[in-house]
């Protein structure tokens, strides 16, 4: 309910305001979306709603509930809205439709960069991008006279200078409360890989050990709540000035500057996220949203969906609401808000590796990494029990013998 | 009334209670010993993402779920006995802190660690519950008249809140420079990060569901003090007993048996201690028995869950409630029928 007056309410101010040309014909067959409930989706979702004929329920369980939306027959939802790893369960269990076809008919505008291909077949359509990239106070950096950290060395040693000179609360900020994905980043970073032959696991090794103690080292400069911290509190942090730098989210990057939250508006800049140690790639990885359509439901009833999807993340939706989302969406063109994330993909950071035992090694790292950073376990015992756990669960979901 | 009266009148309740606990329990029971996953295969796969000026193709081995001819995905099944218990308790790393002595290794393995704030949870709260909720009774009781509808009323206010939401304000209250934690900075002089270390997050824990169930207690033991017979109380004051030897004497013998009701309600409550943990966001720091579970159950980004050991997390919760409650229940059974068992 909520979310549909949400809707209403949006699709009311865009067609108010005019700035927003209407779908430009009418549906007739009934569409359904499901997908996440941040703003980037809702701006979407608003646009698929002038085609007439279309519901969404957007939230944070889209997950579990496309699972089983899917599975059903007719499919309950005709849209998915899912990213990297969403994409996953609903692509193993055959729940979702190639989209060649629909896209050669209706997706002519489409960039090829917005193709999600697997093994040759389109299965997916990304509408934006999103990184952790590095945010930092230019004002300050400027005033105590530090280059821009390239590394994560740089980082710490910059993060010294702002704490010796006490201008903000803490020199660092971040959303450590998904601790793992920020293992996964380091770790990639310095170069490891999270497999064997044969899905064995493979982070009890020296990039392991580097991982953990760069993230022990720049915890140090952080507050030290920073193991609840989400994204929303580090966006917060920004915008009142507690926080010099950090490895932030690029989706967040029109809020820091936003002046009516932020009161240090435009003094934040973006760059490319930091190497562990020069030489090396990024550490972070990079994200999509998009969409998919559903297997189980009629060719029609697809072919709709189809067009009202790509009414819904056409070059318009993305110039009406240029700071929603890293766009990418064929005939737009993103400004600032952009400007770390491409620098970070510039800079070879790979796609976030998902697959069913990268979700299954994710956990295992969630599971164990605050021990470590509490210091209640030591380096080695934290990555002997990631492994240990991960064997267990990978065992359990028949990947491991 | 007779068996069939009898029989019209529970009949319902019991056919949900078979239903919508016993069944659910006996399938829980029974998948704890067994594992079902997806039949998989091996295939080599070329998956291309977006990036900014182009696609990024990367080959990888991945495993895929083989489906059948109505596009479901196989699954096996497979008794394991008790491996999903084996695993969650992880016996084998418990020897292995036993030989080495080394007991912080202990708190290091999840269920333990969760255990051990479970426990001190359970048993903390039991009595501050009680004392706070018996206080307050006393309190209302001797307040006068033209109050005491008002002072029920405010004191009834925390067991009305839905607990996560309670739990949410408590935690917007001292996370960061939440407004408690800043007067609580600004009188003590120190920085203090109140979700920064295990303990003070504890802290607020109790505090929390103490504040959140004590207006239960005080609500029946309130009940139980309409019932005291004032005769014993003016005969002890005529005999010069004084006010705590009239408490320990007279009152709380008579409060007993709902002092007994109230503490085995808190003991199965608190064995499941759940929503502080979410509420609090706490599971770096701070995990209960009912949080494993949860976690087990819930998918990860890749849409796994580990059913199996969830359910072998379940009824290890129910034997460990099961157990608590054997002291308290003995000493209802002990009141109800004067012998020892």
């Amino acid at each position: 309910m909520y979310v549909k007056r949400i809707l209403a309410a949006c699709a009311v101010a865009v067609l108010g305001t005019g700035a927003h040309a209407a779908c430009n014909y009418d549906n007739q067959i009934p569409v359904s979306m499901s997908a996440a409930a941040f703003q980037a989706w809702k701006s979407a979702a608003a646009a698929m709603e002038e085609c007439g004929n279309f519901s969404a329920e957007l939230n944070q369980e889209f997950q579990e509930k496309q699972a089983a939306g899917f599975a059903a027959d007719p499919s309950l939802y005709a849209i998915g809205g899912v990213a990297n790893s969403s994409l996953v369960p609903l692509q193993d269990a055959g729940l979702i439709r190639p989209l060649d076809d629909l896209v050669a008919e209706f997706g002519q505008q489409l960039a090829p960069s917005q193709l999600i291909e697997i093994d040759g077949q389109v299965m997916a359509i990304a509408m934006m991008v999103n990184a952790q990239h590095l945010m930092y106070r230019e004002d300050i950096l400027n005033d105590l006279g530090i280059a821009v950290p390239e590394t994560y060395e740089d980082v710490l040693a910059a993060a010294e200078m702002i704490k010796a000179a006490g201008v903000v609360d803490y020199p660092l900020g971040g959303s450590w409360k998904t601790t793992w994905l920020e293992f996964v980043n380091m770790y990639l970073g310095y170069g490891g890989s999270f497999f064997k032959e044969g899905f064995q696991p493979n982070v009890n090794n020296a990039d392991g050990v580097a991982a953990l103690e760069m993230m022990k080292a720049l915890s140090a400069y952080m507050d030290p709540e920073y193991l609840v911290a989400d994204s929303t509190y580090t966006q917060q942090q920004f915008q009142k000035g507690k926080i010099a730098m950090a490895n932030f989210w690029a989706s967040r990057a029109g809020a820091v500057n936003n002046p009516a939250e932020s009161e240090v508006a435009g003094k934040i800049k973006f760059a490319s996220a930091p190497a562990p140690v020069s030489g090396k790639i990024p550490a972070a990885t990079l994200w999509w949203d998009g969409i998919v359509i559903a297997k189980n439901i009629s060719d029609d009833a697809a072919e709709a969906a189809f067009r009202v999807a790509m009414e819904g993340i056409d070059a318009e939706m993305a110039a009406a609401n240029p700071d929603d989302a890293i766009w990418i969406i064929a005939g737009f063109t993103p400004g600032e808000v952009a400007s770390g994330a491409a620098a970070t993909a510039a800079n070879g950071a790979r796609p976030y590796p998902a697959s069913s035992h990268m979700g299954l090694m994710q956990k295992a790292i969630a599971n164990n990494i605050a021990a470590y950073l509490n210091g209640e376990k030591d380096t080695m015992t934290t990555l002997a029990d990631m492994e240990a756990d991960y064997i267990v669960s990978a065992k359990e979901a028949g990947i491991l013998q | 009334m007779n068996a069939r009266t009898f029989a019209w009148f529970v009949g319902p309740s019991v056919l949900m209670m078979l239903v919508f606990i016993a069944a659910p329990l006996v399938s829980v029971f029974i998948q704890s010993f067994h594992v079902t996953s997806p039949v998989l295969e091996t295939v080599e796969v070329e998956t291309c993402t977006p990036g900014f000026a182009a696609q990024i193709c990367e080959t990888e081995t991945k495993t895929r779920p083989l489906l059948d001819d109505a596009g479901k995905v196989i699954t096996s099944t497979e008794f394991v006995g008790l491996q999903s218990y084996r695993n969650v308790l992880e016996l084998s790393r418990v020897a292995d802190v036993f030989a080495k002595g080394n007991w912080s290794g202990l708190l290091a393995i999840d269920f333990w660690k969760a255990l051990r704030f479970t426990l001190t949870f359970t048993f903390i709260t039991l009595p501050i519950m009680l004392s706070t909720g018996l206080a307050i009774a006393l309190a209302v009781n001797l307040a006068t008249e033209r109050i005491k509808g008002q002072v029920i009323f405010v004191s009834l206010l925390p067991f009305i809140i839905t607990p996560v939401i309670g739990a949410l304000s408590i935690r917007w209250l001292f996370i960061g420079d939440g407004i408690l934690t800043a007067l609580l900075e600004w009188w003590l002089e120190a920085d203090i990060a109140m979700f920064a270390q295990a303990w003070t997050i504890e802290i607020l824990m109790l505090f929390y569901r103490v504040w959140h169930v004590a207006p239960f207690a005080f609500i029946v033991l309130y009940a139980g003090l309409q019932t005291l017979n004032m005769d014993s109380i003016e005969s002890a004051i005529i005999d010069g007993a004084s006010r705590w030897q009239r408490l320990r004497y007279i009152v709380i013998p008579h409060l007993m048996p709902l002092i007994v009701f109230l503490s085995i309600i808190h003991l199965m409550d608190s064995y499941r201690v759940f929503e502080e943990i979410v509420g609090f966001a706490s599971e770096s720091h701070v995990i209960s028995l009912q949080w494993i579970t949860y976690d087990f159950l819930t998918p990860d980004d890749a849409g796994n869950r580990s059913i199996s050991r969830a359910s072998a997390s379940s009824m290890l919760t129910m034997i460990g409630i099961a157990i608590i409650l054997i002291f308290p229940l003995r000493q209802t059974w002990r009141d109800y029928y004067g012998r020892k068992i």
